[in-house]
């Protein structure tokens, strides 16, 4: 196992799929010549070149449009958009073809594809650049959304992101990037579509994804300190969504808090606390709590976006006031 | 081209044309649902694009896609079985009107977001690209896609990466209600290419004859990595924008005048013109049309509906 951040792993992710299959390419803005915006993509353009390498205008629908194109050709384009907020621009792209092209033509038309993209707030961008929509994405039939919180998942999944037949949303995230955490050797695949428990605890079912995992296990660590075990069940993929862990701990603890950076209302807390409420209802101790960021755009200065956006204060609360009630 | 070739090509016109008639018939009769987007009078512009493109050649439209369907090679029963929503249709009963497609024939659809489609194009023509595949993406879309962002990003993207497509834009000289006048800052939509440094022509879109001649000059410099090109089709719908289409922006003798161009009349005013064939064999080809369409609507009634096991199928792919 090496130790390595989270834009090793993407990288190396890219890297090694490249170099496995040659109908693997990247298109995007900055990707090539200027090696990615996130220098994910650094030395790619040099030992690759253009053609598998393609920077393209500022013109998301062209790129997501593209991608989808050289797709149905029977190539595996890996898209990147430079953040998600850019995604708005190619929506129609991604929910109305990419999502929907293997169903309403009778699944004649395979998408093996990957727009990759980056969320997340926290660094002061203003309200145009920080948003978590990941939830709207989530809500396509069609699409896979994926949105790993560690650096062994997030190689993992975005190599089986690439040899997936189907279109697949890869968010990142802009804080992740430095993070750091043990990765396999080799070469290995994490399944899109499951969920997994990454911190267990006996007390209550802590469900989170992406950067809120970070910030949730920093919570779990001051929680435990007080004697309180929280299990943490990380989603990875938003969809399909994997509930069994979430299910099988919940009936386990009987109580639950959900983590999400994005908005509470029409999130994924929401979806995950329905889920339990139906499907889980006779296990249910207390009322599930929903920690979320604000229900604001997340403004410039910097003391008021980091108290609009979900801490482990907050998180720390809403476990006691879970566990209280 | 020999005599064969233009009864075959003379006789899929008229196939587009009476099934469009006899769907409108269906329509009416409640039996296709949706929205149905007749081309009628626009049959000389996907048959002559079409007829001079090889099997490799990619083909890709926006949603008045029947008769691109035809003239790629789609059976007229595949094409009323998806009108009529049966899984004996080319997308087994899921995608209606709209969304016609054969990848088999190289037909990538049949596309209902206005301008949606051209970036895919793109696309199509960057997997050529990049897989050396010596082939070219004919891409065809209405006056009113050219004033969409979608266009603009494509045909930029094309130029840029010396993409092999023909974009082709069908101007019927109307987005739905809209005159080309009312929403283009230019009358002439072939000028648009020029911003991408885009040679263009233009062609009168009812002549069979004159499609086909310059359709294929360009195709074959495409292919020759000429790089994209953009061709304008003048062009006219005789029946409204969709069935439910109340024509209060045109007079009916406008329509009456662009009736008298009937591009299946010019063609075979042509072909007897030409002493290629006489009125007795294109009657005869009328002949097979009608019994071609007869036999298609036959086949897409009697065809079953798809089973309940079709509704969940394809969301996702299935190993």
């Amino acid at each position: 196992m090496a130790r390595i951040t989270m834009r090793e792993a993407i990288s190396q992710a890219l890297w090694e799929e490249m170099e496995r299959d040659p109908n693997v390419f990247i298109m995007g803005q900055e990707v090539g010549v200027w090696g990615g915006t996130y220098a994910v993509t650094k030395g790619f353009y040099d030992h690759f070149g253009p053609e598998r390498v393609k920077d393209t205008p500022i013109a998301e629908a062209a790129i997501v449009g593209g991608a989808i194109g050289a797709a149905l050709t029977g190539l595996r384009p890996v898209a990147e958009l430079m953040t998600i907020n850019f995604a708005f621009v190619a929506m129609d792209h991604i929910v109305n073809e990419a999502a929907k092209f293997h169903y309403m033509f009778g699944g004649q038309m395979v998408l093996p594809m990957v727009i990759r993209t980056v969320g997340g707030g926290g660094r002061q961008l203003g309200a145009t650049h920080s948003q978590t929509p990941d939830a709207i994405f989530a809500h396509f039939p069609g699409l896979k959304v994926v949105a790993p919180g560690t650096p062994a998942d997030a190689k993992g999944l975005l190599k089986a992101s690439i040899r997936s037949n189907d279109p697949v949303l890869f968010i990142e995230h802009a804080t992740l990037y430095q993070s750091r955490g043990e990765v396999p050797e080799g070469d290995y695949t994490v399944p899109i579509g499951k969920s997994v428990v990454q911190r267990p605890g006996k007390d209550l079912t802590l469900v989170t994804y992406s950067k809120m995992l970070e910030v949730s296990t920093k919570a779990a660590d001051l929680l435990s300190k007080e004697g309180i075990e929280v299990e943490i069940v990380d989603l990875r993929t938003l969809r399909p969504l994997d509930m069994e862990p979430v299910l099988e701990s919940f009936k386990k603890t009987n109580r639950a808090v959900v983590v999400e950076e994005g908005w509470k209302s029409y999130g994924v807390g929401s979806e995950v606390a329905a889920r339990i409420y139906e499907e889980a209802f006779d296990y249910v101790d207390a009322p599930i709590k929903r920690v979320a960021q604000m229900e604001v755009p997340l403004p410039y200065n910097r003391t008021l976006e980091q108290i609009a956006l979900p801490k482990v204060e907050d998180v720390v609360t809403a476990v006691k006031e879970v566990l209280d009630a | 081209m020999d005599k064969s070739e233009h009864l075959r090509l003379y006789r899929e016109m008229v196939v587009i044309r009476l099934l469009e008639e006899k769907a409108a018939e269906l329509y009416q009769q409640g039996k296709i649902g949706g929205f149905l987007h007749l081309y009628i009078g626009q049959e000389a512009v996907s048959t002559g694009l079409i007829s001079v493109r090889k099997p490799e050649d990619r083909v890709i439209t926006a949603y008045r896609d029947h008769g691109v369907a035809i003239n790629c090679g789609v059976s007229s029963r595949a094409v009323m079985a998806e009108l009529l929503g049966k899984v004996t249709g080319t997308s087994r009963g899921k995608g209606g009107s709209m969304h016609l497609a054969d990848v088999s024939k190289n037909f990538w659809g049949g596309h209902a977001i206005v301008g949606a489609h051209l970036p895919v194009a793109a696309g199509l023509a960057l997997g050529d690209q990049y897989q050396k595949n010596n082939a070219v993406t004919i891409c065809m879309f209405g006056d009113g896609a050219t004033n969409i962002g979608f266009f603009h990003e494509a045909l930029n993207l094309s130029k840029v990466w010396n993409l092999p497509v023909l974009w082709v834009c069908e101007n019927n000289q109307y987005g739905m209600g809209t005159s080309v006048d009312r929403a283009s800052a230019v009358n002439e939509i072939a000028q648009k290419a020029l911003g991408y440094g885009m040679p263009s022509r233009r062609v009168d879109g009812m002549n069979f004859m004159a499609v086909r001649q310059v359709a294929g000059e360009m195709i074959e410099q495409i292919r020759s990595g000429s790089g994209p090109m953009m061709l304008e089709v003048i062009t006219y719908r005789f029946r409204g924008h969709s069935m439910g289409d109340p024509e209060r922006y045109r007079k009916p003798q406008e329509v009456h005048q662009w009736e008298e161009n009937d591009p299946i009349g010019i063609y075979r005013r042509y072909l007897i013109a030409e002493n290629i064939a006489t009125e007795v064999e294109l009657n005869e080809e009328d002949d097979k049309a009608l019994h071609e369409i007869l036999d298609a609507t036959q086949f897409a009634e009697n065809s079953p509906e798809p089973g309940i096991e079709e509704l969940t199928r394809h969301v996702y792919y299935e190993e």
